[in-house]
């Protein structure tokens, strides 16, 4: 007992559950901005996975590690743009078509990365981005380590979340893009083009998955692998979910899941770690998950209209 | 734009569209040997000779298709009612685990017959209940099924890896994660001596033609087809939606499972944790391209196990990577579901 009392009061743990957090929280802000338009994007896996090699392989090839960061943005804006052509003008399935960009975007990082390197048996380095201490504030004690002393994508993360809440609930554009998600009908007749705000909010939503997946290899590793996304992305399908399509509780929701995955990580090295086979704890995140779908279920405000294609002069 | 249905669209637009896509496919397909410095014309060669140019390739090419019309057909059955079974690759892992229960428990004395209709049955049981959670927890809570059969798929590779390194380890595996391995006299039978293709291929045709039987014939393929078209209208019109979706999970689950059941018997003969290479996601694009037909399955499940196996055969010759193909494959799926809106709408300006 004193022992997991000792992980829970340990900086190191909060800093990692923060950490573990920190891509979660980039691809579920994005996947919270195409959902709210009312659209379902399960190309998120496979975004992650394109982002985080595109953003390791700009700056494996030379660039700085932002222009890294913006590589993976776009890449993952461009297979976003390949799910809003083909889910919004042509409303065709969004669980086909998502699985359909996740099996593309997954498949195209690992075409690209066998052709650049093709015998390597260990995979190459970079240097990635490296913990940023914000004075005064990172000496507080616990809280310091955990909140301000991490990487600048972490800080970005963060700041994303913050950023999106404001932009979905006080500004004319988040209002609109709620409004093609909840009633799409209603929104073209107030003069809104619904196909370009639920293209645009998939495009940029995808981005940021895109980001997210980056932070895996431009921050948290310095290589990359395959199945390094490792279900992430659905992870973050439930964190929406989880968070009500709300972006503060969603980011919530993320730091929970990390540290619990970061709790469990630690658990394995206690005594009970000799007992229980590694892989039961490993599986306690997902289960998590699943065990917060079904307790969030009854109280979800699901956007009225995801999932629900909007064709112009369909009654 | 808008899209704006055609009432009887034409047999030249019903097939000119999807042809279309196979087409474009094809021409990826040479612009990704290109990028890789290959002669798009060599490569594709390579890869139609590697899935079909020999005796041995194609029967390889039929071994490969064989769990992909099982989870092919799970798909199929399950996306018909708008279930979105994502989980075929659990409930496949589940049928291999049980098939090895009972086939290296002293079950196996049992004659061939008996023991492979066992192991078969216990495996779709399996299958079944695997999928029986996540629609259950659609049905009663309306959790999406997307996400939970997703996240089983991850669970269920965990349990496997634990059961490899702990109660199903075998003894004399050297440290391999593997189980022991069925004995000859317990495993699927050839279908012809000394040709290496099992009866699970000619199951799965079975079970694609019993699965074209209930679509077609049956009350239940005709709730599953209403319940996919349009929940709301099919439970005014007094089906029993839930029980429906109950019904088509248990389906799906257990066709899904019959791939483990399949690939364990027929063809490894144990259980280790790369027995399928993602053949439940596979699964969706065989579906898909077969138009969720269950007799297209077979066709698509050997189309795509021929882009699979006709890959690797050419990137062993060629310098063109092996995941060519499961990119081709993820092109087809999209431009196919495109092409067969492109064949009922018509895109008009405004």
């Amino acid at each position: 007992m004193m022992e997991v009392l000792d992980i829970l009061l340990s900086a190191s743990f909060w800093a990692a559950a923060v950490r573990i957090a920190s891509p979660l929280i980039f691809a579920t802000m994005g996947e919270i901005i195409c959902e709210r338009a009312g659209v379902l994007n399960l190309g998120i896996e496979g975004i992650m996975v394109i982002g985080a090699f595109a953003g390791w392989m700009a700056v494996y090839q030379g660039a700085p590690l932002w222009s890294g960061v913006a590589v993976a943005m776009l890449a993952g804006m461009l297979f976003g743009l390949l799910h809003a052509t083909l889910t919004v003008p042509f409303g065709l399935s969004q669980h086909v078509v998502g699985l359909g960009v996740t099996l593309l975007a997954t498949s195209t990082s690992y075409y690209a990365y066998r052709l650049i390197l093709p015998e390597v048996s260990s995979p190459p380095k970079i240097e990635p981005f490296q913990p940023f201490e914000i004075p005064i504030l990172a000496d507080i004690p616990i809280i310091g380590e955990a909140l301000f002393a991490q990487t600048p994508l972490t800080y970005a993360a963060f700041g994303l979340a913050a950023l999106v809440a404001f932009a979905l609930y006080r500004t004319p554009l988040g209002l609109a893009l709620r409004s093609v998600g909840e009633n799409p009908a209603a929104a073209e007749a107030q003069g809104l083009s619904v196909t370009g705000l639920r293209m645009g909010a998939v495009i940029v939503g995808s981005g940021f998955m895109a980001v997210g997946g980056s932070f895996l290899t431009l921050s948290a590793f310095s290589s990359f692998f395959f199945e390094m996304v490792n279900g992430r992305g659905w992870i973050c399908i439930a964190l929406v979910v989880f968070g009500m399509w709300q972006p503060g509780k969603a980011v919530l929701g993320a730091l929970l899941y990390a540290a619990f995955d970061a709790f469990q990580i630690r658990l394995q090295q206690l005594p009970i770690g000799n007992v229980v086979p590694y892989q039961f704890f490993l599986m306690m995140p997902y289960i998590l998950s699943i065990a917060a779908l079904i307790a969030m279920s009854r109280r979800a405000e699901v956007p009225a209209a995801l999932m629900v294609p909007f064709n112009r002069g369909d009654r | 734009m808008r899209l704006e249905p055609i009432a009887h669209p034409s047999l030249a637009r019903r097939l000119g569209f999807p042809a279309a896509a196979l087409g474009l496919t094809v021409v990826v397909a040479s612009l990704l040997a290109l990028i890789a410095g290959a002669n798009p014309f060599a490569t594709l060669g390579l890869i139609l000779k590697g899935a079909a140019g020999s005796k041995f390739a194609l029967l390889e090419t039929l071994n490969r298709a064989t769990p992909l019309i099982f989870t092919g057909l799970a798909v199929a059955v399950a996306f018909r009612a708008k279930l979105w079974n994502i989980g075929a690759e659990a409930q496949l892992y589940g049928g291999a685990i049980i098939t090895v229960v009972v086939g290296t428990s002293a079950l196996a004395a049992l004659p061939t017959l008996p023991l492979q209709f066992l192991m078969g049955f216990s495996a779709a049981l399996i299958g079944a209940l695997i999928l029986l959670g996540p629609v259950l927890l659609k049905t009663r809570f309306g959790v999406d099924e997307v996400v939970t059969t997703l996240l089983l798929n991850f669970i269920m590779l965990l349990f496997v890896s634990y059961l490899l390194e702990g109660p199903m380890k075998d003894p004399m595996g050297m440290g391999w994660p593997k189980s022991e391995a069925l004995d000859r006299s317990a495993r699927l039978p050839r279908i012809v001596d000394g040709l290496r293709l099992h009866w699970g291929f000619a199951l799965g045709i079975i079970c694609a033609f019993a699965v074209w039987i209930i679509q077609t014939r049956t009350t239940l393929g005709y709730e599953i087809r209403a319940v996919g078209l349009n929940i709301r209208a099919a439970r005014f019109a007094g089906i029993p939606v839930n029980a429906v979706l109950v019904k088509t999970a248990l389906l799906s689950g257990g066709l899904a499972a019959l791939a483990g059941f399949s690939e364990v018997s027929g063809l490894k003969g144990h259980l280790s944790l790369d027995l399928s290479p993602g053949f439940g996601y596979t699964g969706i694009i065989v579906a898909m391209l077969a138009l969720l037909h269950p007799l297209g399955v077979v066709v698509s499940a050997v189309f795509v196990a021929g882009v699979f196996v006709g890959s690797d055969s050419m990137s062993r010759a060629a310098d063109v990577p092996t995941y060519i193909a499961d990119m081709l494959m993820a092109i087809a799926l999209l431009f196919m579901v495109l092409a067969i809106l492109l064949s009922r709408v018509r895109v008009v300006r405004g």
